[in-house]
């Protein structure tokens, strides 16, 4: 790593030793699980350098934007509107934690009995190891699970956590409170960079977000073809990193990979036989570097060929009207992408289950994996509805739930292969 | 024709000679390696029906170590080489309730030996022959004496599924002066209601019961109580998921098979 590098980890008051440590064990991991894949599409290798300049480049990038006045924002959902960020410039990251890494040190302020991706998150913070959490000047949460919900208040003590009120229903008084969300978020952005949010700016920002999700959309279409021009594990990837890149870079890179995929879908080129078992990903985000299931399932002769997540379809879910003439009218515009994403801190949550069946459907999987982090509430819990819903419709589904460690992947290895088995047979 | 199941598990290791019938089999513990423990199984097998390498057709491996055997022509796992042993075995569709050193299985199969549908213990050892394993070690008993103590004892309440936990109240049961089959007693009803737990709310009409656990009698009487059906046990429990290899290996290479 470059002296440059070190002196900018210096100023962000990072742990170097620890930041080492970290570093250190994920050239091994990204070798392992991406980079041995046969035949993968040219265009991975602009994503390979963004993981890779993730804590280098891309923050150089983003403290010169910091310097030359660009307000940093940190995210952890994708109800977060970025919309309102973009408007006036600014930089939105999304922190989710997904190593196993910082878990111990979370567990130090959190309960153990907590979701990793929480405590994940919460170490990182903790252990300063993290570029994002450093330089970004306030996060937004939410109320999506009573873990974060309660999460917020302590990491507030170590980084400016403003919280929005996500409501747990989709009826007319939520949408109306999520309203008022949106908008207190405004005043709070507008507050902190000094700059007015206007509807044109606005427009804009909701251009730029949509843009990025129509990409993503595109992306995740090129996957239903047989054969997948596209592994699972570089999909998701690739929507790891759309928090953490230039959303313009991001989706001009995107939509040039696809470019590339549609030709091979043409041409009936994948990376995997044609006839290769199909398997839809369901339930709780992966936040990067998390890359487990996905690595164990197309090892063992599956392809994944869409995930119904945060760090999937419902990250790019619910495109904004771009006709919105007042700020008003944006403001309710980006208010109802809250009816779109159905995430299980919704109840009822039916549409979740109409959602997974289109993706069946579409993306022709031959069978469900139902993947829950460890004491995720909410899709654990709705865990039992989603697999009924699919045993009715004559889907094989497989229920895991793991956390973010490497002690049970010989377990999990032995249900995926026996599930696959079952599918096959 | 002859072909090998073998199945690597957690604590054993065990093989079968396979020619359309079982025609001999062993069973060994597996140690520290899962590769060795299999060679050795193998030559053991071969050893007993006096045969080389070279007369077996096809050798198909499965369990935990089936990724270390580098000998191996296939690799498939228990969950499906379970199933189509008892479907060889019985006949039947029905309901498999495995359970071996590190994990406890509860597979359903139809009447072809296909899997319809399984669930396997998270990495947690509640409920697995390692759970009963511990307790064992924390009464002074080998895990092999449990299932002999006497039957009509009333079963002492086990509140926790936590290994670690269960243990410590284990302990201060003993220290408190209940009896040991009771407490044994006890932890079998418990593990019962955990496989119960597994099963979903669904009443299976057999259970076939496998895995090192199955040698435990009073386990057995206790999974019959808890569920309500007929626990039935295969002549050599621990076998099964070989056999099924076996059957696999067989098919494999065009043989065909007539149940039992």
């Amino acid at each position: 790593m470059s002296d440059t590098y070190r002196e900018m980890w210096r100023e962000l008051n990072m742990d170097l030793e620890k930041h080492d440590v970290f570093l250190g064990t994920l050239p091994v991991a990204f070798g392992e699980v991406f980079l041995r894949q046969e035949n993968r599409p040219a265009g991975m290798a602009y994503f390979d350098n963004a993981l890779a300049e993730a804590h280098g480049g891309r923050i150089q990038e983003i403290l010169a934007g910091k310097k030359a006045g660009r307000m940093v924002a940190g995210t952890f959902c994708v109800f977060a509107p970025e919309e309102l960020i973009f408007a006036v410039d600014g930089i939105s990251i999304g922190l989710c934690g997904g190593a196993q890494f910082t878990v111990p040190t979370g567990e130090q302020v959190l309960p153990r009995n907590l979701c990793p991706l929480i405590k994940s998150a919460m170490g990182f913070k903790l252990d300063r190891i993290c570029p994002y959490f450093q330089a970004v000047d306030f996060l937004i949460g939410e109320t999506t699970c009573d873990g974060k919900k309660k999460t917020w208040e302590i990491l507030n003590e170590y980084v400016p956590t403003y919280v929005m009120e996500l409501p747990q229903k989709k009826g007319t008084a939520d949408l109306t409170l999520w309203e008022g969300e949106i908008h207190r978020l405004k005043e709070e952005i507008e507050h902190r960079s000094g700059r007015e949010i206007t509807a044109d700016r606005l427009a804009s920002g909701i251009k730029m977000a949509n843009a990025r999700r129509d990409a993503l959309a595109r992306l995740y279409r090129a996957r239903w073809a047989d054969p997948v021009p596209i592994s699972g594990k570089d999909a998701l990837l690739i929507s790891q990193l759309a928090f953490f890149d230039d959303p313009e870079r991001f989706t001009a890179q995107v939509n040039s990979l696809c470019d590339e995929l549609e030709d091979r879908i043409a041409r009936g080129e994948g990376v995997a036989r044609k006839g290769a078992p199909r398997i839809l990903v369901t339930g709780t985000p992966m936040a990067l570097p998390y890359w487990k299931l996905h690595h164990l399932v197309e090892t063992s002769g599956a392809v994944i060929v869409g995930e119904e997540t945060c760090t999937g379809t419902r990250y790019f879910a619910g495109r904004v009207a771009e006709d919105g003439r007042t700020v008003e009218e944006q403001v309710k515009d980006l208010a109802r992408r809250l009816t779109a994403i159905n995430c299980a801190c919704f109840t009822p949550n039916k549409e979740r289950v109409e959602d997974i069946l289109r993706l069946v459907r579409d993306a022709r999987a031959d069978g469900v994996i139902y993947f829950s982090l460890q004491f995720c509430q909410p899709f654990g819990v709705e865990g039992r509805l989603v697999e009924r819903a699919l045993q009715e419709a004559g889907v094989p589904v497989l229920r895991l739930e793991s956390d973010y460690s490497e002690e049970d992947v010989a377990q999990l290895k032995t249900r995926i292969e026996a599930f696959l088995e079952m599918i096959a047979s | 024709m002859l072909v090998v199941g073998i199945d690597v598990g957690s604590t054993s290791a065990k093989a079968v000679l396979f020619d359309g019938r079982i025609k001999v089999y062993a069973i060994q513990p597996t140690g520290w390696s899962p590769r060795e423990a299999g060679a050795e199984v193998l030559a053991e097998i071969l050893d007993k029906a006096g045969l080389s390498r070279r007369e077996v057709a096809n050798i198909v491996g499965t369990g935990y170590g089936r990724v270390a055997l580098n000998f191996i022509d296939q690799a498939v796992t228990e969950i499906t080489c379970q199933a189509r042993g008892i479907n060889y075995l019985t006949g039947k569709a029905g309901t498999i309730i495995d359970i071996g050193g590190q994990d406890t299985k509860v597979i359903t199969v139809n009447e072809q030996g296909k899997v319809v549908d399984f669930v396997m213990n998270d990495k947690c050892a509640a409920g697995t022959g390692r759970f009963l394993e511990v307790m064992a070690t924390a009464m002074g008993m080998d895990v092999d004496e449990l299932g002999s103590l006497p039957e009509n004892v009333n079963p002492v309440n086990i509140s926790s599924m936590c290994t670690v936990f269960a243990e410590s109240e284990v302990i201060s049961l003993l220290a408190g002066g209940v009896a040991r089959e009771e407490i044994v007693a006890g932890l079998h009803r418990a593990v019962a209601r955990r496989v119960k737990s597994m099963l979903k709310n669904t009443a299976p009409a057999t259970v076939v019961f496998t895995g090192g656990g199955a040698k435990n009698e009073g386990l057995r009487r206790a999974l019959a109580a808890e569920l309500g059906v007929e626990v039935m046990v295969p002549a050599e429990p621990q076998i099964t998921g070989a056999l099924g290899a076996a059957i696999i290996a067989w098919e494999g290479n065009g043989g065909a098979v007539a149940h039992n």
